[in-house]
């Protein structure tokens, strides 16, 4: 087992080094001077030259890589184009709307997504499991910030009952935090619960035709408990799965609502580092995001080893 | 991360049946319906009683729907409904190009990532990397280096979509290459080329298809969450999302700005996903899980 966390662990590094690898040749693939898409179209040449100097862009691309890698390493994620603050304060400074507007999202998802999948397994091929369905397809294709105003015209604006826009700090009290939050998470969590959802219920009824599930039956058990019991624990590894990949979506989906409710989190910050071209800015976070994507499916895989016994490594 | 389930392909006969049947269904006719008219709508904008999409008009800004304007003015006194019809173009251009691009190189990639193990390891691992940066975010970052255009936009949605082509493609030449009819081939001196494309290729046809069905979709998405973020085709081109990015400003005072051309996307979205999971449950009802 812990063998099997260590090796899986180390699987990691060659991800993230390709990861780097990708961001890194991304700058200096595209067409152009960096220097020059860094400094803007009204730069002059002295500018350039000092934005090639400090950046380092002077040296051969493999040594580029090499430094910009042990600066990595030694934690310092460089410096912001606009603002000249170190990007790891950044980060730090911008983290609490992110992480909170996550968890809340997965926690909402979760709870609402696995019995809505429970109900359509149950319910298989009748109104109820075409419902859930439904609302499942339709989860996927609308867009999330089509639902965050959707959401914010006809319970904000309409009702009043929660804030247009922005974002409170917990510090400011829990209610005004979680009132901040509440319409964020909903509008996020659509897509969420429909992939969960949709994976819950086929897994469900996959488990639902073995032969245990037939011997819990047979030997007289409930429906709910045979559901709950029996099926839900070994429908998990899939759900599990589909948490962990869905994280992706997650991500993209963080980036998004927090530009429709105007919350102050790191998804803003890679929207503010896109549209003013701050390189390091975007360099960092497409680096943090993605180490964040591929260490939760690390904790995913581990999980596996917990939710069926059968798994050994 | 979770492997690709394996695919094999059915039996032609029996196929075709399934899909007309399937087809034939009401939801996936409402889908094809809705399809078309997106189609005529990107073909025929001109004369559906549109006005020039880009003409400023600045004693008509932001007004409510009315006979002259019928889904009202935006802040330019741009008509919105000729915005909205031309957009459809844009949304179509994109969902196409990128599904066709993503398909065809994730095709290619995919057969010599399966047929040759020399190529695998160090294939697998570039898409690894690829998959680990959220979609969205590898494509802002392209975009926003490359400049702002309709070819740079395609090329940025492309690219995060084609390492799930590739590990399907895969998978899919992993499990036949072993079949005697393909060892049969090799064996009598068939190369490699002809044995990809006479043997390998023709397997991962059905499962491409429902694979270009939702990729199809999530680029018509990206394209709207780009231009919303700012990041997108450049404002003077009429697309779907540039029309919400400018209508959030005013959404209180106009909702109809961003939540028009949003039922719009929706509508044509949901088509395309409905029949998506109409063709897969006809073509490879094997591939129930989307990863």
């Amino acid at each position: 087992m812990l063998l099997f966390v260590l090796r899986r662990t180390l699987a990691v590094v060659p991800v993230m080094a390709m990861v780097a690898v990708i961001v890194f040749a991304i700058l200096r693939l595209t067409p152009g001077d960096p220097a020059a898409i860094i400094a803007g179209d009204t730069a002059t040449a002295e500018q350039l030259e000092q934005i090639r100097r400090s950046m380092g862009l002077d040296q051969s691309i493999p040594r580029q890589f090499v430094m910009w890698v042990g600066q990595l390493l030694r934690g310092d994620l460089g410096v912001s184009l606009l603002s000249g603050t170190p990007v790891a304060d950044m980060i730090l400074q911008r983290m609490g709307p992110s992480l909170a507007l996550a968890l809340s999202t997965i926690t909402l998802s979760v709870l609402v997504a696995v019995p809505l999948g429970i109900l359509a397994a149950w319910r298989q091929g009748r109104l109820l499991d075409r419902a859930v369905m439904a609302f499942s397809v339709l989860g996927f294709s609308i867009p999330v910030f089509v639902i965050g105003y959707v959401l914010i015209l006809a319970f904000s604006i309409g009702l009043g009952w929660f804030p247009v826009q922005g974002y409170k700090p917990p510090s400011e009290g829990i209610w005004p935090f979680a009132r901040s939050l509440a319409l964020p998470t909903v509008a996020l969590s659509t897509v969420y619960i429909a992939l969960i959802a949709r994976i819950a219920r086929t897994s469900i009824i996959e488990v639902m035709g073995e032969d245990f599930i037939r011997t819990a039956r047979a030997k007289g058990l409930r429906e709910r408990a045979v559901l709950l019991g029996h099926a839900l624990r070994n429908a998990a590894v899939p759900i599990v799965t589909i948490v962990g990949v869905g994280v992706a979506l997650l991500i993209s989906g963080v980036v998004v609502t927090e530009s429709v409710f105007n919350l102050p989190g790191l998804g803003r910050l890679v929207v503010e580092a896109v549209l003013g071209r701050d390189y390091p800015v975007i360099q960092a976070l497409i680096l943090l995001f993605s180490f964040i994507y591929v260490f939760i499916n690390l904790v995913v895989d581990v999980l596996y080893t917990v939710f069926d016994p059968r798994i050994r490594y | 991360m979770a492997s690709v389930p394996s695919i094999s392909d059915a039996s032609g006969a029996s196929q075709q049946s399934a899909l007309s049947q399937v087809l034939r269904s009401p939801p996936v006719a409402i889908a094809l319906a809705v399809l078309a008219a997106s189609v005529i709508m990107a073909v025929f904008a001109p004369w559906l009683n549109t006005i020039d999409p880009v003409q400023i008009d600045p004693t008509q800004r932001l007004k409510p729907p009315s006979a002259e304007h019928w889904l009202g003015t935006d802040a330019y006194g741009r008509d919105v409904y000729s915005r909205v019809i031309y957009g459809s173009r844009v949304s179509l251009v994109v969902g196409v190009s990128v599904a066709v691009f993503s398909i065809a190189a994730g095709l290619v990639i995919g057969v010599i990532a399966g047929y040759f193990r020399w190529a695998d390891a160090i294939i697998m691992r570039v898409m690894d990397g690829l998959m680990a940066i959220p979609g969205v975010l590898l494509a802002i970052a392209l975009v926003s280096l490359s400049g702002a255009s309709l070819t740079t936009v395609i090329v940025a949605i492309t690219i995060p979509e084609i390492p799930r082509v590739v590990r399907l493609v895969r998978g899919v030449v992993l499990s036949v290459r072993n079949e005697p009819y393909v060892e049969a081939a090799i064996s009598l001196g068939t190369s490699p080329l002809a044995v990809m494309i006479r043997h390998l290729v023709p397997n991962t046809v059905a499962p491409l298809i429902v694979q270009g069905t939702y990729i199809f979709a999530s680029a018509i998405l990206t394209e709207a969450i780009l231009s919303f973020l700012g990041a997108g085709v450049p404002p003077e081109i009429s697309s779907w999302g540039n029309i919400m990015a400018e209508g959030r400003s005013f959404f209180q005072l106009i909702p109809g700005l961003v939540l028009y051309p949003g039922a719009v996307l929706s509508l044509l979205v949901l088509s395309v996903n409905v029949l998506g999971d109409a063709l897969r449950d006809s073509l490879d009802p094997r591939m129930s899980r989307r990863l």
